[in-house]
């Protein structure tokens, strides 16, 4: 097995000494763990023994594992949806087809694949705020916004969601007015839910780029709301020089 | 099952902790755990379902108390071992004692890996009966407590709500995940009133919406 020209080479290279080495320190240099303590570290070890022996065994090949990683650290995340939600804003008819059909018309961007194949926006309005969760483990739409937050996955997320979301809301400094509906979606199927938030006050004429900038990954989540035009325009005004 | 994964309801988590400029991984371990476990999924010896089912079946207080990776990760390595692929003496050894044994697929290569996560794998299937019920309907969820694999959870259970989309025939979990077949069934959108849900005290303004196979529903008045 032939090893990948990667960061992480020199793991595999002290796979091969690892019942003699002692000295664990040498997982905490590249894991990171040093903030969680003894149970993250179990977990390191445990997936550089899994690794080692997948690779040995030729269930996995090493450049696909590292194509993978890649391919969620840098090429997928929130910036896809904030470009998805952007065009919405801007194109009446886009918008119309996002929600009619959330897959297709996502893939019109070139945004498809894994955890997306059946996606369905849901749009908040003056009336309804959209909040998106997995009570039952991480589903979350991939390949508009990348892999999940740790929050997301957590169990105080997950439990608390569905059961008092305006609460959660607050963790998240959003407060919604008493009248609003709390429209609360749990990815128990194979469909995935992407919020279209709504579009920011004093941003009209503003460019698809320049919209995008302030779509969050919470706000298509539903635990977060776009930024404000506001902040947006002094930043906009010394990149851009735009005419805001 | 009523495992440690059916989590929505429950109490005593204390708050939801947003991390500032989270990163996409936190440390290498979790980059390698996300590969090797997508990457073996590829092998076709467990589905989806079966994969989960895998996580809700850790014991309470080790799912409960570790990461979502290493949830994936202590799963993962169930599987391996339940199929005889690497085994617990070789994970604790972190080398090959015994050699491989045969699997449904090959090896995904790189290129096959990067065409299978832009393709993605629908899980709608063509099905010959119609659907029984239409936007409108009301419904009431099945109560039933199965030791199998279940996406109704619990909180949703015994109750009425609407039905506000037909998703489509997709691919049955229930059986899915017990090498049972696919066993396509119809899926549906279906809204529960925040009182229905958790009584009277509840978030008037609160409505939860639930993705449910039509195995899980009744006829609103049945």
């Amino acid at each position: 097995m032939t090893h990948p020209a990667a960061p992480h080479d020199h793991d595999h290279d002290h796979d091969h000494d690892h019942d003699h080495d002692h000295d664990h320190d040498h997982d905490h240099d590249h894991d990171h763990d040093h903030d969680h303590g003894s149970e993250l570290s179990e977990a390191a070890i445990r997936v550089r023994a899994l690794e080692t022996v997948l690779l040995a065994k030729g269930y996995v090949n090493a450049d696909a594992l590292d194509l993978i990683v890649e391919t969620y650290e840098t090429k997928i995340g929130p910036r896809c949806g904030a470009q998805v939600v952007a065009r919405a804003w801007v194109d009446a008819h886009y918008k119309a087809r996002l929600l009619a059909d959330g897959t297709a018309a996502v893939a019109e961007l070139s945004f498809s694949g894994r955890q997306g194949e059946h996606l369905k926006v849901v749009e908040n309005t003056n009336g309804v705020h959209n909040m998106v969760v997995c009570t039952l483990c991480s589903c979350y739409p991939w390949p508009v916004l990348g892999l999940p937050p740790v929050w997301y996955k957590s169990a105080p997320y997950r439990s608390r969601a569905v059961l008092e979301p305006r609460a959660v809301l607050a963790d998240f400094g959003v407060t919604l007015p008493a009248d609003k509906t709390v429209r609360v979606w749990d990815s128990t199927a194979e469909i995935r839910y992407l919020v279209l938030p709504q579009r920011p006050a004093g941003t009209e004429g503003w460019s698809e780029a320049q919209l995008a900038e302030l779509v969050t990954r919470d706000s298509m989540i539903g635990t977060g709301v776009p930024k404000a035009a506001q902040a947006r325009t002094h930043d906009d005004a010394q990149a851009h020089g735009a005419n805001t | 099952m009523n495992g440690p994964q059916d989590l929505g309801g429950m109490m005593g988590f204390g708050p939801v902790c947003p991390e500032a400029d989270e990163p996409v991984f936190h440390g290498e371990w979790e980059k390698r755990a996300l590969a090797i476990t997508l990457a073996s999924a590829a092998l076709g010896e467990w589905n989806l379902d079966m994969g989960r089912h895998a996580r809700e079946s850790l014991a309470p207080h080790v799912y409960l108390g570790v990461s979502y990776y290493e949830i994936w990760t202590r799963a993962l390595a169930t599987m391996l071992d339940a199929r005889g692929m690497v085994t617990k003496q070789e994970v604790q050894q972190a080398q090959m004692l015994v050699p491989p044994v045969p699997t449904k697929k090959p090896a995904a290569t790189k290129a096959q890996t990067q065409a299978a996560l832009a393709a993605g794998s629908p899980y709608d299937r063509k099905v010959s009966q119609p659907a029984r019920f239409a936007v409108g309907d009301v419904v009431r969820t099945r109560v039933m407590h199965p030791a199998t694999h279940t996406r109704l959870p619990r909180y949703a259970r015994g109750k009425t709500g609407e039905v506000v989309a037909v998703h489509g025939a997709f691919v049955f979990p229930d059986t899915h995940a017990h090498g049972q077949g696919e066993q396509a069934a119809w899926c549906y959108g279906v809204r529960f009133g925040g009182t229905e849900l958790w009584g009277a005290d509840a978030d008037p303004r609160l409505e939860v919406l639930v993705d449910c196979w039509e195995p899980y529903l009744l006829e609103a008045a049945a």
